[in-house]
């Protein structure tokens, strides 16, 4: 009886172990997996080349990711202007000014937006961004538009992010201490001032790493962002342009990559890139995180 | 000076309310829009029949095998995670709590993990389905959508158990139980509701997730009946429905992003609900 027990003990314990070490080694299988599959491609061309090269011709055997990699990053640091501001401001709001039962009413809203699968923003983006951008926007601008540009794309990812910035922002806000607000409103400050010079310096890292993460998060957006940014393959201009990001570039060729040689592997490539750089951006502000948790 | 004060205060509140007003507004218009477009072609066809023949030029046929796929994928998904996900988050509470800095990098590295994107998953799927032989199906799909949730779901399980007091664990030990014993008898069932939480987060995330799916289940317009066939999925069938220029197929696109929404919508309401007050 007691020696069954044991030994379920020990198998489970090394049943454990073992899930444990596959949970862990699964990002290393990934990183590893994807660098065979585009090993081809990075013996036959350089690293610079493929990174810095705006000549994107896969059927002439040229794999230049620059359009890509600009196209992702100004749709992102553009999606994240929007949704910033709103985040931050709302956050504040409804930790220090709102009443308690609005921050409850606003928590399921901010799940639900959450939760609102990713080719749902796609289709409103389609039915309300596009032609917004192309019949109201751009006109005021002067420029013209068919409304598949960057602009739309970085609407639709700023909704996107918001419940995602803005959860870990009130998290940073709520977990304020109270005496430091108190101290600085008896010194004389207003609920304003004391926000300004208190509470947002105290949870600078807090805020900054919810910027990051929501940077990552949004870098890596695929469905809503291919459905209304145009796929053009060429470096935007302005806002107003059509742009073509890297998980969209992903997304929208699998199909045919088999019957291009190489193409393949520069896909495979596209898929590394994207997540070298947002597990790096990743440890930095979860390391931040980590960091301020500590103290 | 005062003055100036007491006006920035009260711009910046404002401003403030305006803000979070817009993100209220943001989220209303998003349902009403696809509501709106999508309800009126809502049908008891749309639900209850596979696409025949001539469906993607506006003809008969409904979504089913695109319900039935997704819930086959986001189902077995869940399963396969969980399976996973709760001996590691039981291992991590139980054996680890001795070893605070190791527990602290593992939760570090699963936070990170979570960071990844599911076009990433995707990308890493399709390679060892490659790799492996074989080709779109559900099972590809699901072992993909499983990894993707994996994370997700040992991180909020781990949330729920580290609650549960050392105490109890003690007083389980000192009862002369082994650790597996505690941690299916005790912890596990002490967590069970904060469980369903869990569940229900990772499996939202896995009904409503396009890109891991696009590579791997591939689609098809019957209900997969192994998981060596491959599968359509709600996700896929709004996208590939509404690149139509046929505008019937469009509305249809529509009526599935109101079934996928309404879907999430309930769960991630359920979760909510679930989730033990503190």
């Amino acid at each position: 009886m007691i020696l069954s027990r044991k030994l379920t003990d020990s198998i489970s314990s090394k049943w454990m172990l073992a899930c444990l070490t596959f949970c862990l080694l699964l990002p290393l299988a990934i990183g590893a997996g994807l660098v065979f599959k585009s090993t081809p491609l990075l013996s036959s061309h350089k690293l610079t080349e493929l990174l810095f090269s705006s000549d994107w011709y896969p059927s002439d055997n040229q794999f230049g990711f620059w359009p890509f990699i600009v196209s992702s990053v100004s749709v992102t640091v553009l999606a994240l202007i929007i949704s910033i501001p709103l985040c931050l401001l709302s956050s504040i709001y409804l930790t220090q000014f709102a009443p308690k039962w609005f921050l409850k009413f606003m928590r399921p809203v901010i799940d639900i937006l959450a939760g609102i699968p990713s080719v749902v923003y796609g289709a409103w983006g389609l039915l309300v961004i596009v032609p917004l951008v192309s019949d109201k926007i751009a006109p005021l601008f002067k420029a013209d538009s068919l409304g598949y540009s960057l602009l739309a794309g970085a609407i639709v990812l700023a909704v996107m992010t918001i419940p995602y910035i803005l959860n870990m922002l009130l998290e940073v806000f709520s977990q304020m201490p109270v005496e430091l607000g108190e101290a600085s409103l008896s010194l004389g400050a207003t609920k304003w001032e004391t926000i300004k010079h208190i509470f947002l310096r105290k949870g600078s890292s807090g805020i900054l790493s919810a910027f990051g993460l929501g940077f990552s998060k949004a870098l890596g957006e695929t469905i809503a962002v291919l459905m209304v940014i145009g796929n053009v393959v060429q470096i935007p201009q302005s806002v107003f342009d059509s742009a073509y990001t890297l998980p969209g570039l992903i997304a929208n060729n699998y199909g045919e990559m088999m019957s291009i040689p190489s193409y393949d592997a520069a896909l495979m490539f596209g898929a590394l890139l994207l997540f070298v750089i947002i597990i790096i951006i990743n440890i930095i502000f979860r390391y931040i995180i980590y960091k301020s948790e500590l103290i | 000076m005062t003055f100036r004060r007491k006006y920035e205060e009260k711009f910046f509140r404002g401003l403030c309310f305006l803000f979070t007003a817009i993100i209220v507004f943001a989220l209303v218009q998003i349902i009403w829009t696809i509501a709106q477009k999508g309800v009126p072609s809502l049908s008891w066809q749309i639900v209850s029949q596979e696409p025949k023949g001539g469906f993607y030029f506006g003809k008969e046929g409904g979504i089913l095998n695109a319900i039935a796929g997704s819930f086959y994928l986001a189902v077995s998904a869940t399963v396969l995670a969980f399976v996973i996900s709760l001996p590691v988050a039981l291992f991590m509470n139980i054996y680890l709590m001795k070893y605070q800095r190791i527990l602290m990098g593992i939760r570090f590295f699963l936070d990170v993990l979570w960071g990844v994107p599911s076009i990433v998953y995707g990308a890493f799927g399709f390679t060892l389905m490659m790799y492996l032989g074989y080709k779109n199906s559900l099972g590809a799909g699901v072992v993909t959508v499983a990894a993707m949730i994996t994370p997700i779901m040992i991180r909020a399980m781990d949330e729920v158990l580290k609650t549960i007091p050392i105490g109890l664990q003690e007083a389980s030990y000192a009862l002369g139980s082994t650790k597996t014993e505690t941690a299916y008898k005790i912890f596990f069932k002490e967590a069970l509701p904060g469980f369903a939480t869990a569940i229900l987060l990772a499996f939202g995330r896995g009904i409503g997730d396009a890109a891991a799916v696009l590579f791997t289940a591939g689609y098809t317009d019957y209900v997969p009946h192994s998981f060596s066939q491959p599968t359509a999925t709600l996700p896929l069938a709004i996208f590939f429905q509404l690149s139509s220029p046929i505008e019937e197929v469009q509305n249809r696109a529509y009526a599935a992003a109101v079934i996928l929404t309404l879907i999430v919508l309930v769960l991630s309401v359920s979760a909510r609900m679930l989730k033990p007050k503190k």
